[in-house]
């Protein structure tokens, strides 16, 4: 087993990432996560093969994606919000060639320039309309820096199995902080999957292949599209993946990932330490949606909470599962602001109490909460 | 296998290039755009290297050339082409990497793309059709339409007072050091075209000795959107494009290097530096070696 | 003297090889319809073409192939 280092969330998933054969890095400037890009630029360089380019933009970034992925090669960018939305014509143009990539977001908040604080404001890019047209990208979220380190392979490995860009959601706090992590083995280059349908030259060997996102025929363009969303349903049945901490006998569950999860895991402490029965379950691949953990859930508890960092987005999707079989509340803060264990304790021992809650940090004119 | 260079042993005179797929495109009739992508094959021909070649082809009305070469091909987003170009180049720089773009998608959306892959000194191609309107969208002004040009998005001709003026695009990457080769050809008569295929195959054997970026720029047609027969589209091309866009070479730094060798330069306009030949120097490095 | 053959499957009857042929020797065949609803060139005078290659060279479908 590896030793432990001490590492930044940003650097952690860097070195991860070489570690799981990625050899091309493309990316632009920005805060929080230039620190990705800092290391690799001094990382690949060293590795055989390796390549760091700094592109002109977001969108050349994305687009010497493309070529490098429609190459066969394993490859990967990085940025923040404002950086994704650039990506996002890129990212969309990645999932109609069915190539896959790493993208990683370390979220700042929105809209606009918005700020450089931690932020979950993007999950609605990242699960639902990344780019434009029918089309998903697996979006992973991590909690921890060991986290950002070991889901880096497993979206590699997601991502070349299914053909789908994969995204690393994190953000500011993440991507910044350090902790310490084991990092993950080096991948032996001869376990990477082999992609016969990458532009590699024919080199006589086999007829020529196009790499194309256009289909000029509505019926083709439909047929491509279903064939599409086949694979997304094996992706949505057999790679959801979830935590669930103290849920087996909680009568309220409350639902939040990456950051946001580390302050509910402490007001969960908190809590049951006054005696309430209160777990959480922690989405940990966004899209597909752990729907089946929370499924799973409604039997066992009465009420959910959602906590985000952001005005109201996963709570949706907890919504649509939940279905109006429980009720649903709602904790949040946004830009920027990270709340306090202690007021996600507050909202837990009110929906225990049976309230349905809805705190923003603003008072409503029609529910009258307010944080 | 093709025509021009085997002449002479060859009961074949001419004949379509190998590189070419066996299929009709989907360009006009008499459109410019079917006599350059053939001059692109017929390099790809004489040079043998179609089975480690991969295009690229943004959108515009070469979109769908990734059906017409028999070499690997991709399809870009509208202007990003070089810079796909350059994540194929880097992933495995031993194959040949071209881009085949319009003036709308080269020289408007995908300048900054154009601008820094030449500036790098990318190792790869560009081919570059420049027919002074956006066909594939129906005929609007371009980035290269002439003053008083007519086009559905300058019906009054194009008013540079409020449009501003064409880019000459030769002109401005042969002043980046990145820039290997930049010249400007036309398809307008044969004897043209026969300049026109020396240089893209000049241009491809650039790439293959790891000059830097290379640019060929063709002045070229859009008889449907000009409103014009074919025939007709070439002498106001002559009459019109050419004058405003010199043909020749713009940038051939190789070759400057190699005659300020031959006339004893002791400071010779320098090629492109080779990735391979830069000496990685720290500040601190740079401050010892000062 | 030199054979020009006409593939009719890829000419687009544009007219170019008829407009810079030196000889005079292109024309469109009116009588002739093409799949894709194009009136092909074809070489009138086989016998005069010099094998110049100004039609081929000038032909954007590259549907002209000419032998010795």
């Amino acid at each position: 087993m590896a030793e432990k280092v001490l590492m930044k969330g940003n650097e952690a998933l860097a070195e991860a990432a070489v570690r799981a054969g990625c050899k091309l890095f493309f990316g632009y400037p920005i805060t929080p996560q230039t620190e990705v890009a800092a290391y690799m630029s001094k990382r690949l360089p060293k590795v055989e093969g390796g390549v760091y380019l700094q592109a002109e933009s977001e969108v050349a970034a994305i687009n010497m994606v493309y070529g490098a992925s429609a190459s066969g090669a394993r490859v990967m960018t990085s940025s923040s919000s404002p950086g994704v939305s650039l990506k996002q014509e890129g990212i969309s143009y990645l999932i109609g060639s069915d190539l896959p990539a790493l993208i990683v977001n370390i979220q700042r908040g929105g809209p606009g320039l918005g700020g450089i604080q931690p932020s979950q404001a993007d999950y609605w890019q990242a699960t639902r309309a990344v780019g434009h047209g029918d089309g998903h990208i697996i979006v992973l979220a991590p909690s921890t820096v060991q986290e950002m380190a070991d889901l880096v392979a497993l979206a590699f490995e997601l991502g070349d199995k299914y053909r789908m860009p994969a995204m690393i959601l994190a953000d500011g706090l993440l991507g910044q902080m350090m902790e310490p992590v084991v990092l993950p083995d080096v991948l032996d280059s001869a376990a990477l999957p082999d992609k016969p349908w990458a532009l590699t030259g024919h080199q006589g060997q086999r007829r020529h292949q196009t790499i194309n996102s256009l289909h000029l025929d509505a019926q083709e363009l439909e047929n491509s599209i279903i064939r599409r969303f086949e694979r997304y349903e094996t992706v949505r049945l057999v790679e959801q993946r979830a935590e669930c901490y103290l849920t087996d006998d909680a009568d309220v569950v409350v639902v939040a990932y990456g950051a946001a999860s580390r302050v509910v895991r402490s007001a969960v402490n908190h809590a049951r330490d006054e005696g309430l029965k209160v777990g959480l379950i922690r989405p940990i691949t966004l899209w597909p949606f752990p729907t089946q953990a929370i499924d799973l859930q409604i039997e066992k508890s009465q009420a959910f909470l959602a906590v985000e960092f952001s005005m109201g987005q996963m709570v949706d999707d907890v919504r649509l599962v939940v279905n109006g079989r429980r009720p649903v509340s709602f904790f949040a803060h946004t830009g920027g602001i990270v709340p306090t264990p202690e007021e996600v304790v507050v909202a837990i021992r009110r929906v225990i109490a049976g309230e349905q809650i809805d705190i923003v940090p603003f008072k409503s004119k029609l529910t009258g909460d307010r944080a | 296998m093709s025509s021009v260079s085997e002449s002479l042993k060859s009961p074949v005179l001419f004949e379509r290039p190998q590189a070419l797929a066996d299929v009709l495109t989907n360009y006009c009739p008499g459109c410019s755009h079917g006599i350059i992508q053939r001059l692109v094959a017929e390099a790809i021909d004489d040079l043998e290297i179609e089975g480690r070649t991969v295009g690229v082809c943004p959108v515009g009305c070469s979109v769908t050339a990734y059906d017409f070469y028999n070499c690997d091909m991709a399809q870009a987003a509208h202007g990003r082409a070089p810079a796909v170009a350059t994540g194929m180049k880097r992933a495995h720089p031993e194959n040949i990497i071209f881009t085949y773009q319009g003036d709308g998608d080269l020289a408007s959306i995908g300048m900054a793309e154009t601008v820094h892959a030449a500036t790098r000194g990318e190792n790869i191609t560009v081919f570059f059709v420049n027919n002074a309107i956006y066909g594939m969208t129906g005929g609007q002004m371009a980035p290269t339409s002439i003053p008083g040009q007519v086009t559905q998005t300058s019906p009054y001709g194009r008013d540079v007072t409020t449009a501003g003026y064409p880019i000459r695009v030769c002109e401005l990457l042969s002043t980046l050091d990145g820039t290997a080769l930049a010249q400007r050809v036309t398809v307008d008569c044969p004897k043209n075209v026969r300049i026109a295929k020396k240089a893209i195959k000049k241009a491809f054997e650039y790439q293959i000795e790891r000059r830097g970026f290379s640019i060929i720029e063709i002045v070229a047609t859009c008889p449907t959107n000009w409103g014009l027969s074919p025939d007709a589209a070439f002498k106001w091309l002559d009459e019109n494009l050419l004058p405003y866009y010199p043909l020749g070479v713009h940038c051939d730094r190789p070759a400057e290097a190699a005659a300020a060798a031959e006339q004893g330069d002791k400071d010779p306009a320098k090629p492109p530096v080779l990735v391979d030949q830069v000496a990685v120097r720290t500040p601190q490095q740079a401050r010892t070696d000062a | 003297m030199a054979q020009v053959t006409v593939d009719s499957f890829y000419c687009k009857g544009c007219g170019l090889c008829v407009a810079f042929c030196p000889k005079n020797i292109m024309a469109l065949n009116l009588a002739e319809i093409s799949q894709k609803g194009y009136h092909p060139a074809v070489c009138t005078k086989q016998e005069i073409c010099n094998g110049c290659l100004s039609c081929a060279l000038m032909c954007p479908d590259s549907a002209i192939k000419i032998e010795r």
